[in-house]
């Protein structure tokens, strides 16, 4: 059974979002998306300053079994990306909701965010698979 | 209900995360599939291997009946004990499977065939012994475990009597030898030095026990098949296959056309291949981001193409493929990656050895 924060939101293709405050929210993928995919070579991350939609593939998370995009859970802009990913792949598979996090994107619409899963919603939508 | 080996619980208790292989409940990992890829490369590491087909072929035509099977020629092997790969081919060409055979003497041989094609092989071999005086036994009984790396032979040879360690002393590469309850090969699929080792299935679980207690890594089928693709070892079913000729599998070093009047199965397809020409089997490198994956359509000034095997290999840090592609392929192709058309190396079919890269 993979660890799913209460404190976060999910989407059902595996990502999780965390507000940081000011409407910026932090994404990553799941604890439960890094274990399906397993050793992550690349990440391949979007600009900051990309304005992006929900449902946008703006990220590829490739490990050494297969390619899977990331989807902007949100609308809004990238204001940060992870660049430690660059050299640090791994990261997504050893801290999936801390250093492993992909980007920061500034919401259009913060309240966008509660029409996300929460974690029972999320554990839900995975037994479901 | 799939099947189980015998070191089953040893993978559950190690936390493996299980997939099922062709029928088989078998470990992907034990955590992460690059450090077990690093543990083979740099030290050593263990795979059970015990789904493998072992069958023994005895009998005073057994020589006869293999020359005729095989498209490599057992009548090569002298010395007792040592090993020749092969590809069993149909009438057509094809490969109907790849396999190593250990020749005990011109009686009595033991051959390894893929699980995955168990049934099908054990139809081949019994079709194929008809008129010949050869029996042909499955040895179930047995667990068997690949122990691979630079140290793998120090640290499996703790576990070994004094007998054994007689047995394998100097043994080269390619040589199995019977040793008190112990089959004991230096054969693997890894590109590294180390050990293939029979073990009777009652003492399957305290022998790999044995060796994680002497520091060998367990790895599973996902570092098997990163290493086995960078060493440029082909996988039956996905580099080859029934349909495909081992002339485009990068295979012909293993057809034996001397003497010209041995007969084997599919050996007037093959003369008629090689006069026609075929496709080929190359190695591509991709430096650039992203990873090169089996299924991958290629372009080249002489046709299409297609990747058989992709990875990214964690020894050289970048993706790595095998391709079948027209013949007179040379230097670069480009492949289909997620829409868009790169431009690869290509290299011939074999990225590391002990440890480094040939590349």
């Amino acid at each position: 059974m993979s660890n799913i924060p209460k404190d976060l939101r999910y989407a059902a293709t595996h990502e999780w979002v965390r507000p940081e405050g000011d409407g910026v929210f932090t994404v990553g993928i799941s604890e439960h998306a890094q274990d399906l995919l397993g050793d992550m070579v690349f990440v391949e991350l979007p600009d900051v300053g990309d304005q992006v939609s929900t449902g946008d593939d703006i990220a590829v998370a490739e490990s050494v079994k297969a390619a899977s995009d990331v989807y902007a859970p949100i609308s809004g802009e990238i204001v940060a990306v992870n660049e430690e990913l660059e050299e640090s792949p791994e990261l997504v598979n050893s801290d999936s909701y801390g250093d492993g996090w992909m980007f920061k994107i500034k919401a259009d619409d913060a309240s966008e965010v509660e029409n996300l899963l929460d974690a029972d919603g999320y554990q839900a939508s995975i037994d479901e698979e | 209900m799939s099947s189980k080996t015998g070191l089953h619980a040893k993978h559950l208790e190690a936390g493996a995360k299980m997939v099922d292989f062709f029928g088989w409940d078998m470990p992907i990992s034990y955590g992460s599939q690059i450090e077990e890829h690093h543990a083979v490369r740099q030290d050593a590491g263990m795979f059970d291997v015990s789904h493998m087909t072992i069958v023994d072929a005895t009998g005073s035509q057994a020589k006869d009946y293999l020359r005729y099977l095989l498209a490599n020629d057992v009548a090569k092997l002298k010395d007792k004990g040592k090993a020749l790969y092969s590809g069993m081919l149909n009438e057509e060409g094809g490969v109907v499977d790849d396999l190593i055979v250990y020749h005990f003497d011109d009686t009595n041989y033991r051959l390894v065939v893929n699980s995955a094609t168990r049934e099908k092989d054990m139809n081949w071999l019994l079709a194929k012994a008809e008129g010949f005086d050869v029996t042909i036994t499955e040895r179930s009984e047995f667990a068997m475990i690949a122990v691979q790396g630079p140290n793998a032979k120090e640290k499996a040879a703790t576990l070994f009597s004094e007998a054994q360690k007689e047995a394998v002393a100097g043994m080269k590469p390619f040589f199995g030898v019977q040793a008190e309850d112990l089959f004991i090969a230096t054969t693997g699929y890894t590109g590294e030095a180390g050990y293939e080792i029979m073990v009777p299935e009652a003492r399957a679980q305290q022998f790999w026990q044995g060796l994680l207690d002497a520091g060998v890594k367990p790895c599973g089928l996902g570092a098997r098949d990163t290493l086995r693709l960078e060493a440029g070892m082909n996988l039956y079913g996905q580099d080859m296959d029934e349909s495909v000729s081992p002339l485009a599998a990068n295979m012909g070093w293993t057809i034996t056309w001397e003497p010209a009047d041995r007969d084997f199965v599919g050996r007037k397809a093959l003369e008629a291949q090689r006069e026609q020409g075929t496709d080929k089997l190359v190695g591509l490198v991709m430096t650039d981001k992203g990873v090169l994956r089996a299924g991958q359509k290629i372009r080249t000034e002489k046709g299409e193409g297609v990747i058989t095997s992709g990875t990214f290999s964690p020894t050289l840090g970048h993706a790595i493929a095998m391709a079948r592609v027209p013949a007179g392929t040379e230097n670069q192709v480009e492949v289909e990656m997620r829409k868009k058309w790169v431009t690869v190396d290509v290299v011939k079919p074999s990225f590391v050895r002990n440890g480094k890269s040939v590349l």
